[in-house]
């Protein structure tokens, strides 16, 4: 009835350690040691980058992926999460900004984010499938227009700048190194945060509101609740990334929060893949090594750097129209055709 | 109509009464009392003539949009880039020829084709697949956008209209009575008006077309159900393509309307599809009036704004939305 996450059901031997997957220990591993080995531009740059955008995505997995609810407005929460930060703390405009401790700063803007989400989440739930998609666009444009035009709190068109983050243990964690390890904590926090809830009795009811409202309902549960409540979580998710990305740029303005970045988390988390959480840190770094070195291989194909985002249009396109999984779909059907046997069509795990 | 205000007197009272204000302060002399506070009769007819013929510029692009959408439950956000290849179909058009007119039609027949094209190689392959029909038309709307900037590059486009239809129009409307008695009228761009007159005969003729002929009947019972449609003997595939070519032209159509009223550069294409999703969330997905009076309030909501209260107009118009949504989810005249 309810479709659980398939790695869950493959892999469960007994024992706490045994039931990690291998290829989560060589991840892990390899993750963790590769400070000692790469400069710190693609530690803080390409890794961390990928890290946050990653999180944010994994936002816009969870609810679409578990939810059934395709958002648009997961960078609105983002950024009002990277706007909280600046306005409470410190920033270069210091009439606007507080100056508060980040102890009281972080949790604050965590808050205010997870409220909102929650109305937005409440607002959006009116409606479904495609209106959803629409409305959340909308909500992000108007987030969008609202903070380029008023100068009081959120500075208008200029924004923040040298929002950073706070030295704590005597350590600048916007170091490329310590970046790179806060942003790795964070992004697998939340990986295995949305891994655990798939499983846990909230999430699977999700999955069951996702593929059947109707049964859900008449089941007994709050199908409307279920809805907002992912929002809510979802809302805390994107906010967390959205206070490293605005760490990682040491700044935040409207022209974060657009239309077209917006529509970037999207780009990301489908390229990704939306059915399991790691398609949307692997639609991240695909979509910043594009970002990063498509300028350099347009112009190795004669092409100039500003058709960055043709590329990036067109890849989205091809995999949207052949794969609505995503890359992780297509592994999928990579490894269902090694599988097959080539004589008889057939599965080779079937054989005798 | 008559139902309406049985059911709801204290409403059909409010927009009696609300009627009756616009009415007297469209035709009426402003007292001094009223021009000091909210600024001059001039700038407030300005803004209610503004809002009026950009509500039907938007009616022109979100019609296609809600038709397509009623019919074949086709999720097109590439129409903001079919309103803006639109325009600059348009603007070649105008410019070769020599002629503002034969624009329309040349406009109307390329995007068209565009909108054939897109529902033959795109839509027809992924019938029912909403999720995906968004991202694919979000792909197409990201590549073209790209194309476009690259072939027309970042300048505004005008198209102007012809000599008889620019300049101004004296409407009979007084904005001031000078010392010595004389009134004052008002004048309005010309073009502008005849626009909208455009838009409302066009709106008048898809109303006729889709409630009084074969086709239209037919267009009727495929958004009742189309399966029965297809059953008794009709080429429903044929009707879709028709209808999103329709659809389609009316976006190019749109699109020199608006390289007339304003002009076309790279960001319209958003900014339109904006303006057509709010339109027919507001109005209700589908309905041809529901269009109709989106269009309207979200075109005053957006002049007025300019004008009362400038620096948060455009979060008005989502507010709007927000608000309609949050009481009436399925939009003003759609249907539940």
């Amino acid at each position: 009835m309810v479709a659980v996450d398939r790695t869950s059901a493959a892999e469960r031997p007994r024992g706490t350690l045994d039931r990690v997957p291998p290829a989560y220990w060589v991840v892990g591993v390899l993750l963790l040691v590769l400070p000692a080995f790469v400069s710190p531009f693609i530690l803080f740059q390409i890794m961390g980058w990928s890290f946050v955008l990653g999180l944010i995505a994994l936002s816009l997995t969870f609810l679409g992926g578990y939810g059934g609810m395709v958002s648009l407005a997961q960078m609105t929460f983002a950024g009002l999460a990277g706007y909280l930060v600046a306005i409470f703390g410190d920033s270069a405009v210091d009439t606007i900004s507080q100056g508060w401790p980040w102890w009281a700063v972080i949790p604050l803007a965590l808050i205010l984010t997870v409220l909102f989400a929650t109305l937005v989440g409440w607002l959006a739930v009116r409606t479904e499938g495609i209106y959803t998609i629409v409305i959340t666009l909308a909500i992000a444009a108007a987030f969008f227009y609202f903070t380029r035009q008023n100068y009081d709190i959120f500075n208008g068109f200029q924004g923040f700048n040298s929002v950073l983050p706070p030295h704590l243990f005597g350590v600048d964690w916007r170091g490329g190194v310590a970046f790179y390890y806060l942003s790795l904590f964070w992004a697998a926090a939340g990986y295995f945060l949305v891994l655990y809830l798939a499983r846990a009795p909230f999430g699977l009811a999700l999955q069951g509101v996702r593929d059947n409202p109707r049964r859900m309902a008449a089941l007994g549960y709050n199908v409307t609740a279920h809805r907002v409540a992912a929002y809510a979580l979802a809302g805390l998710i994107a906010g967390v990334g959205g206070i490293l990305l605005t760490w990682q740029s040491s700044q935040i303005s409207p022209g974060t929060i657009a239309i077209g970045p917006a529509i970037d988390i999207l780009v990301i988390a489908v390229v990704g893949g939306l059915r399991h959480p790691i398609g949307a840190f692997i639609g991240a770094l695909i979509y910043v090594l594009l970002k990063i070195f498509a300028v350099d291989v347009l112009v190795a194909l004669g092409l100039s750097g500003e058709r960055f985002q043709l590329l990036i249009g067109l890849g989205f396109l091809v995999i949207v129209f052949f794969s609505p999984d995503g890359i992780l779909g297509l592994w999928d059907k990579l490894r269902a055709s090694m599988r097959r046997d080539p004589l008889t069509g057939r599965d080779r795990s079937d054989l005798p | 109509m008559r139902r309406f205000t049985t059911r709801h007197p204290v409403w059909t009272a409010i927009i009696a009464l609300a009627a009756a204000i616009l009415l007297w302060l469209i035709f009426a002399a402003w007292p001094d009392g009223l021009t000091d506070a909210i600024g001059r009769k001039k700038i407030f007819l300005n803004a209610l003539f503004n809002g009026i013929t950009l509500g039907g510029l938007y009616f022109l692009v979100a019609s296609g949009f809600t038709l397509i959408f009623g019919l074949m439950r086709n999720v097109n956000l590439a129409h903001g880039t079919l309103y803006m290849l639109g325009g600059y179909a348009g603007f070649y058009a105008a410019s070769l020829t020599g002629s503002w007119i034969l624009a329309f039609p040349i406009a109307f027949v390329v995007i068209g084709a565009c909108g054939v094209l897109l529902q033959v190689l795109v839509f027809r392959r992924m019938e029912g697949e909403d999720l995906r029909q968004t991202l694919v038309t979000i792909g197409i709307s990201i590549v073209v956008a790209d194309l476009m900037l690259w072939g027309f590059g970042g300048d505004f486009y005008n198209i102007n209209p012809p000599e008889w239809l620019s300049g101004p129009m004296q409407t009979f409307l007084v904005t001031a009575v000078k010392s010595d008695g004389t009134p004052v009228f008002m004048k309005y761009p010309m073009v502008r008006i005849v626009i909208f007159l455009f838009a409302v005969v066009v709106g008048v003729a898809m109303w006729l077309a889709l409630n009084r002929t074969r086709i239209g009947m037919m267009i009727r019972a495929g958004v009742d159900d189309r399966e029965m449609l297809a059953a008794s003997g009709i080429r429903i595939q044929l009707i879709f393509i028709g209808v999103f070519g329709f659809g389609a032209g009316l976006a190019g159509i749109a699109g020199v309307v608006g390289g007339t009223f304003q002009s076309i550069a790279p960001g319209e294409d958003t900014r339109f599809l904006l303006a057509s999703l709010v339109v027919v969330i507001v109005g209700g997905m589908g309905s041809i009036p529901g269009a109709a009076l989106g269009a309207l309030l979200i075109g005053l909501a957006e002049q007025f704004g300019s004008v009362y209260f400038p620096t948060y107009a455009v979060v008005l118009t989502f507010l709007i939305m927000v608000v309609v949504l949050a009481f009436r989810p399925q939009g003003l005249l759609g249907r539940s």
